[in-house]
């Protein structure tokens, strides 16, 4: 190896970084021997193990790399930096299979409750949090890192900002997964839907979470384009609201340094009114900001045509920001919350409807002039879809949000199939969308390398959603109308066993749209390899046949 | 400790009546930014801003 001129030494974040996880890895060792339960002690000595990784990969990567730090430009163009955005779209692949797969075995097991094996590292209690969990914060939440690294970088012309710190993101983000998933398993949660990790993954993940905003803001004030592209506000708003809600629902106090369990700070009904402050603006902030964003550049992009109204897309962005976060209180109906209060979050939830379908139509109509493409582009076709249950979905959110409907809704299958039509329909296939699009862009490479596995993967999903939301509403209604079924003297006409029971035909179509569903995200796993190990290498200009600008 | 509730109510009652017209004056500027003719062409231009590659 030919040595550069230039002296080599460890730039300050290298070195500080590389102590800073030295002295993480000695304080888990203490935690992990002083620790009062078992869980703790496993948590605390993963925790040595992957600060020990840490250190060792710092610093590895120092003896590696040349003396000088990646340029800024290349011949006058970004030094676009895609490591991090690969890794987390292979994690996304990851997590979303395991995420999937979770759900597809705790849907079997309320068709046939004798899957759980009487095991309790795997009865339904546990696993759910992790279904839940892996799809939206692993899957989604890796989606939404390497896309917004990619889109960031792109649209600002500028390289991500930070060495280690874009590393730091990812890594530290996979291994608050880890600590996370495996705490579930484990018996550890706070019991708060969506925001279950005990206080010590809560801690971390503030901390990745800054990183992740100083990089994405850096990023955006080095720019070498005046504008900043309307994708880039709905990521910010993603990345700072969900730093606020994280912070606002997960005041906790520990019961000991040295033990998993915490309590948290707020009481009664103002815990309940954060919970779910916390947990529709989750779904308003990560679910669907975070996608919107996702929205406005790649089907741009992928259709070749620009957003087909930008003032109404700056309108959707500031009627969502306006909106969405009063809308919490539409899951406490008919509580111990003020009615004030649950009039409220039902007024600001109906009014949602005004974004979320501006939204709709402006990602619709980008392809006004290319709905040709519609025919040969399965890709855009996901895209486009994704766009129509995102306008489906936040019709029905709203319609049950106003408390009639959810007082016949509420607590029944009909809310999962809700959030299923949001949450496969929308966000996976926005993410499918991005993830064939992000692959080839990121590995270099001409196009994927089947078009055709797509088209399967776009059918064979899309038939799983309709099985999946269409038994949950059948079957969420019928709960709702028996559960408030009276005979002539007054009586409940049926027994809550009575209902259960009643479900049982609907849960089995339920689990084989997951199936289905689980399916087509493995044909995508395998098209994404195959276009990763196998696919055409993009043609590079040489760098003499470069025109000059 | 009675001053500082003192502050405390007043502050409270200040932004408790003027955060509805202010948001909804804050977000009329901003329609009128997003209408505004002056900003289309800037608009337009942002619109293809995904098109541009490099």
């Amino acid at each position: 190896m030919s040595q550069p001129s230039i002296s080599k030494s460890m730039t300050i974040g290298e070195s500080g970084l590389a102590v800073v996880f030295a002295v993480t890895a000695f304080l888990c060792v203490i935690a992990s021997a002083k620790a009062l339960d078992a869980p703790f002690a496993f948590h605390a000595a993963l925790s040595a193990a992957a600060s020990v990784a840490a250190v060792f990969f710092i610093v590895n990567r120092y003896f590696e790399r040349p003396a000088a730090l990646p340029p800024q430009e290349i011949n006058g163009r970004p030094n676009y930096n895609m490591g991090p955005i690969k890794f987390a779209s292979f994690m996304a692949m990851f997590w979303g299979i395991a995420g999937f797969l979770v759900g597809l075995i705790i849907a079997s097991q309320l068709a046939w409750p004798a899957l759980n094996f009487d095991l309790p590292w795997i009865s339904f209690g546990r696993l759910r949090p992790l279904h839940t969990s892996a799809v939206i914060f692993a899957f989604g939440g890796n989606v939404l890192i390497a896309t917004s690294f990619y889109v960031v970088q792109k649209s600002c012309r500028a390289r991500l900002a930070g060495d280690l710190a874009p590393w730091f993101v990812v890594l530290g983000y996979n291994f608050f997964i880890l600590i996370a998933g495996t705490g579930y398993l484990l018996g550890v949660t706070q019991g708060k839907e969506y925001a279950e990790p005990e206080w010590y993954s809560d801690l971390w993940l503030t901390i990745v979470w800054v990183v992740y905003l100083l990089v994405f803001l850096v990023t955006v004030i080095k720019r070498k384009e005046p504008h900043i592209f309307v994708a880039n506000w709905f990521y910010l708003a993603f990345i700072v609201t969900i730093a606020v809600l994280h912070l606002g629902n997960n005041p906790a106090l520990p019961v000991s340094v040295f033990g998993s369990k915490s309590y948290i700070a707020w009481g009664g009904i103002q815990d309940a009114m954060f919970q779910w402050w916390y947990g529709h603006n989750a779904v308003g902030f990560f679910l669907t900001a975070g996608f919107l964003a996702i929205m406005y550049y790649f089907i741009p992009k992928r259709a070749e045509r620009p957003i087909y109204s930008y003032r109404l897309s700056i309108i959707h962005f500031w009627a969502l920001i306006f909106l969405y976060i009063w809308a919490g209180p539409h899951h406490l109906h008919y509580t111990a919350l003020p009615d004030w209060t649950q009039t409220l979050g039902m007024t600001f939830s109906v009014m949602l409807w005004m974004p979320s379908w501006g939204g709709m139509i402006n990602g619709l109509m980008t392809l006004s002039g290319a709905w040709d493409k519609l025919r040969t582009d399965p890709v855009l076709r996901m895209l486009v879809v994704s766009v129509a249950f995102y306008g489906m979905s936040t019709f029905e959110g709203p319609m049950m949000s106003i408390k009639v409907v959810n007082s016949l809704s509420h607590y029944t299958d009909w809310t999962i199939g809700h959030v299923h039509s949001g949450a496969l329909g929308w966000v996976g296939f926005v993410s499918f969308g991005a993830l064939y699009c992000l692959v080839p862009w990121a590995w270099n490479r001409k196009g994927l390398y089947s078009l055709k596995l797509v088209n399967w993967h776009f059918w064979v999903a899309t038939l799983g959603i309709v099985l999946y939301i269409s038994a949950m509403w059948v079957s969420g209604i019928l709960q709702g109308l028996m559960w408030r079924a009276y005979t002539s003297l007054g009586f409940l006409e049926y027994s809550f066993i009575e209902t259960v029971e009643a479900m049982h035909p609907f849960y089995i179509i339920r689990a084989t749209g997951g199936g289905l569903f689980l399916i087509g995200s493995l044909i995508m796993a395998y098209n994404l390899w195959m276009t990763v190990r196998v696919g055409e290498q993009e043609v590079q200009m040489p760098v003499a046949l470069q025109p000059a600008e | 400790m009675k001053a500082i509730l003192t502050v405390h109510n007043l502050a409270s009652d200040l932004v408790t009546t003027i955060w509805t017209p202010a948001f909804v004056a804050i977000f009329l500027a901003i329609i009128a930014y997003a209408f505004w003719p002056r900003n289309k062409a800037a608009f337009d231009k942002a619109a293809h801003l995904p098109l541009r590659e490099e």
